[in-house]
């Protein structure tokens, strides 16, 4: 592969990121700029070296030696003649290691300063700036990297044909990772669109658009060129989360910049039609980046790890129409006893109401695939793993439609309830498949025996179970404690306290929820020590799982 | 990969006749308690959106049934809560603050309300018990700066203090003995001495007797012989044991050479005269007299 090309173009961008810094229109867009220029020129030095200018053609230096060239051949242990594009998926998996260890630790910090106001370190390392970075940091660099390397090696698998678009796989895994450190340093230097779960300004966003298109382009190609008759249902998932995260994202984001080179832009909604829009657009971040995006890697990796067919292909289908269909109706529950007319609030909450069964063929299809294998669960802490975040997935698809639940929702809006909830299916269901996903790739990808410790995944395992656990269990009793101290009454029927008192109220469930991040953050820790031991090829001499129990039987 | 019969041994159950990279899915029909109670959710959707808002129409949606709106859910509960009180508080709208405190009806709704109104609009300064700090009077003792009877408090909230938009304001100013260069450094610190020992915290008895000469000529006329305060000027008591803006030495030299002088918002306008008399009559409670 050459890279003079890419060369030339990464160089031209980084020329252009500093003609912007040059000409911006403020002091934001300016620094964002340098940061953008440094970024691209780094990438091109990068570039640089992996050329070799002293040939006549120009071959690259290590077209043979590199894992580049062995990624092509891996497929052949498949029994098939495709050449999967293995290597974009490694380094997903890496990627994904790394931000799930950034973003828990973000979330770590934040959580401390909400319980200590005093860690707050103006102006770039504030609650404002660090909590959009964490949400980002966890759904779209964690997340985000983590549905790109399984749809990129699932699409591969379940339809035996290499990527589509050649290396147009790396455009997209590099341009997202572009976006993320856009994403990342403009939240950090105070540039954003103050709209939640899409906060980057309207030229992260062109770029990101960009990428994404890309994504879709590779995905449909590789679904068009398979050579299976049928497409897998995690297929299914997957695209329906790519269609639709375009989708939202474009018409989320529609924008007027202020200037073509500041950072400032207006949204071309206002109001509560801004506020319907954005809902619309944060209900199914949540519905089809993080529900439908991960049922994709639970369809693919729950058979896999436990060896056993998929419970229901009828349910299968049913449950995955009426989820995309019914999803995309139930924004409007995050703005009950607001100015959004009535008759929207309850098509909101009607909508999520019929949500819940769709939600459960998930889980029902997950858990019952293990019929058969249960025995699996004691001596497979992979398997386990994946079991716990579907019943994570099941419990919070359960509390999400109850908190839609007008009178519900009277009680538990704008409190820690909301927080737990979001938590409980982040860490729980999206986290934990993920990690089951990346412990599972990892030794097949780089060819290893087994992973490295299978013991230090059963940490992993406990350590982040009882940290969900106990975050969710906080912000559940903080969060209803809230609700209830902000609407109550005395005998004569005046407000009993104050705001300040209802906040000084949680700071003994502030410390403890940041304790359950702690234990989250320490099993990924392990799982990034385990990974990085895997990929070296080494292996851990330890006892077997389960062995201990074996005598007894 | 052929479409043949398939039949998973384990559960005994027909495979679609299908493997993708080896995964396999049985033929299961649907779970018939989760296609009742899909169906049953689908019904409960239908049944609420007949009874509430819920169907966008050309011109505006159905009302529903039960003719309920979030509008109508609020106005009933702020009636609700109206009719609780029904007459008290036209009661206290025409009554004096004097007459409220003494009445055993409305005293306790004047408190309750008073607290409510103190927890929203007076917490950021004065603290969520009143207990004050470092600029901000604590509201729970016994020291004054401009009156602790109820007249005096109703004065200071209606009109604020030092609040630059309201003509009838409690105004005054303490001169900048040192920055202004009406005293040197020497004499702020006897005078500073003097202060403190009439709290009874001094140890330098010679710099109380220059001081006290100073206090007698520059500080008397506000803060009285014995520093014991005047009310109708704000002037602080400095004879006990009670400190707007610190009690060191430190303190005393600062505020000597160079005042600080603390604002309060005129809430008359604001929040209206019952809030400002239930105010005055719960702050009153707190530590109200002298």
């Amino acid at each position: 592969m050459k890279y003079t090309t890419e060369t030339m173009l990464v160089g031209l961008a980084a020329f252009l990121a500093l003609l912007g810094a040059g000409f911006a229109a403020d002091e934001p867009f300016r620094q964002h700029a340098y940061v953008l220029f440094i970024v691209l020129a780094l990438a091109t030095i990068v570039l640089m070296r992996r050329i070799d200018f002293s040939g006549d053609k120009m071959i690259p230096l290590r077209a043979d030696g590199s894992g580049k060239a062995a990624a092509g051949a891996t497929a052949a242990s498949e029994g098939t003649t495709v050449a999967y594009l293995d290597e974009v998926v490694r380094y997903g998996v890496v990627a994904t290691v790394f931000w799930a260890v950034v973003g828990l630790l973000v979330g770590v910090v934040i959580a401390s300063q909400l319980a200590w106001p005093d860690l707050n370190i103006q102006p770039w390392f504030n609650f404002g700036r660090l909590r959009p970075l964490h949400t980002s940091a966890v759904i779209f660099a964690f997340g985000g990297n983590a549905l790109l390397a399984t749809s990129f090696h699932v699409v591969q698998r379940t339809c035996r044909a290499r990527l589509w678009g050649g290396n147009l796989a790396w455009f997209v895994f590099w341009g997202y990772q572009l976006f993320i450190v856009m994403a990342a340093t403009g939240y950090l230097l105070g540039i954003t669109e103050g709209r939640e779960y899409a906060e980057p300004e309207w030229y992260v966003d062109l770029w990101l658009t960009v990428v994404w298109v890309a994504y879709l382009a590779v995905f449909l190609g590789t679904l068009v060129k398979r050579r299976e008759p049928h497409i897998y249902v995690a297929n299914w998932f997957y695209l329906s989360f790519i269609v639709t995260i375009a989708m939202l994202h474009v018409v989320n984001n529609l924008s007027m910049p202020v200037s073509f080179l500041g950072a400032k832009s207006y949204s071309a909604f206002s109001g509560v039609q801004d506020a319907l829009t954005q809902w619309w657009y944060g209900h199914n971040a949540v519905g089809f980046f993080l529900t439908a995006g991960f049922l994709g890697m639970m369809y693919y990796f729950i058979p896999k790890q436990a060896n056993r067919p998929v419970y229901s292909y009828r349910l299968s289908i049913i449950h995955f129409w009426a989820l995309i269909f019914l999803y995309i109706w139930a924004g409007p529950h995050h703005l009950h006893y607001t100015a959004l007319p009535d008759w929207a609030q309850t098509l909101g909450m009607v909508f999520s109401i019929m949500l819940w069964m769709p939600s459960w063929g998930g889980m029902i299809n997950g858990l019952m695939t293990l019929s058969g294998a249960w025995d699996k669960l004691r001596t497979d802490p992979v398997l386990r793993m994946m079991v716990m975040s579907v019943a994570f997935y099941g419990m919070s698809t359960f509390e999400g439609p109850m908190m839609s639940i007008k009178s519900v929702n009277s009680l538990s809006h704008y409190t820690d309830w909301t927080i737990g909830h979001v938590h409980s299916g982040a860490l729980g269901w999206v986290g934990m498949i993920s990690f089951g996903a990346v412990y599972h790739l990892t030794p097949k990808l780089w060819q290893r025996e087994r992973l490295y410790s299978l013991r230090l995944v059963n940490w992993h395992f406990w350590l982040a179970t009882l940290g969900i656990v106990v975050y969710a269990a906080v912000m559940w009793v903080s969060g209803i404690m809230q609700g209830l101290m902000w609407r109550e009454y005395g005998e004569d029927g005046y407000l009993v306290y104050s705001f300040a008192e209802t906040v000084a109220a949680m700071h003994p469930y502030y410390v403890m929820r940041m304790l359950g991040g702690v234990m989250y953050l320490a099993g990924a820790l392990i799982m990034a020590f385990n990974v990085y031991k895997t990929i070296r090829g080494e292996i851990r001499r330890e006892v077997p799982m389960g062995s201990a129990l074996q005598p007894a039987e | 990969m052929a479409e043949t019969r398939d039949v998973d041994q384990i559960t005994g159950v027909e495979t679609t006749g299908h493997s993708w990279d080896g995964i396999k899915e049985l033929n299961n029909p649907l779970p018939r308690w989760w296609l009742w109670t899909f169906y049953g959710c689908i019904a409960f959707a239908l049944v609420y959106t007949v009874l509430y808002p819920a169907w966008p129409m050309i011109n505006s949606a159905t009302g529903g049934l039960l003719g309920w709106s979030s509008r109508g859910q609020l106005e009933a509960s702020i009636e609700e809560a109206k009719a609780a009180n029904a007459g008290k508080l036209d009661e206290i709208a025409s009554l004096g603050v004097e007459e409220i405190a003494a009445n055993p009806e409305l005293r306790p709704t004047a408190i309750a309300a008073g607290k409510a109104a103190f927890k929203v609009n007076c917490v950021q300064c004065h603290g969520s018990g009143a207990e004050g700090g470092p600029g901000y009077p604590n509201l729970n003792d016994d020291s004054w700066l401009w009156g602790g009877s109820l007249d005096a408090i109703h004065t200071t909230l209606e009109h604020g203090i030092r609040y630059a938009t309201d003509d009838d304001t409690r105004i005054s100013e303490m001169p900048a003995f040192g920055r202004d260069g009406v005293l040197d450094r020497t004499q702020i610190g006897d005078v500073a001495e003097y202060v403190l020992s009439l709290g009874g915290r001094s140890g330098d008895e010679a710099a109380v007797e220059k001081g006290q000469a100073i206090f007698a000529d520059n500080c008397a006329a506000c803060h009285g012989e014995k520093g014991e305060g005047m009310h109708e000027i704000g002037a602080p008591r400095l004879n006990d044991a009670i400190w707007l803006y610190g009690s060191s030495k430190a303190d005393i030299v600062a505020q000597v050479t160079a005042p600080r002088h603390g604002v309060m918002p005129a809430w008359g306008e604001r929040l209206g005269e019952t809030t400002v008399k239930e105010l005055t009559v719960y702050v009153h409670s707190l530590g109200g007299g002298e």
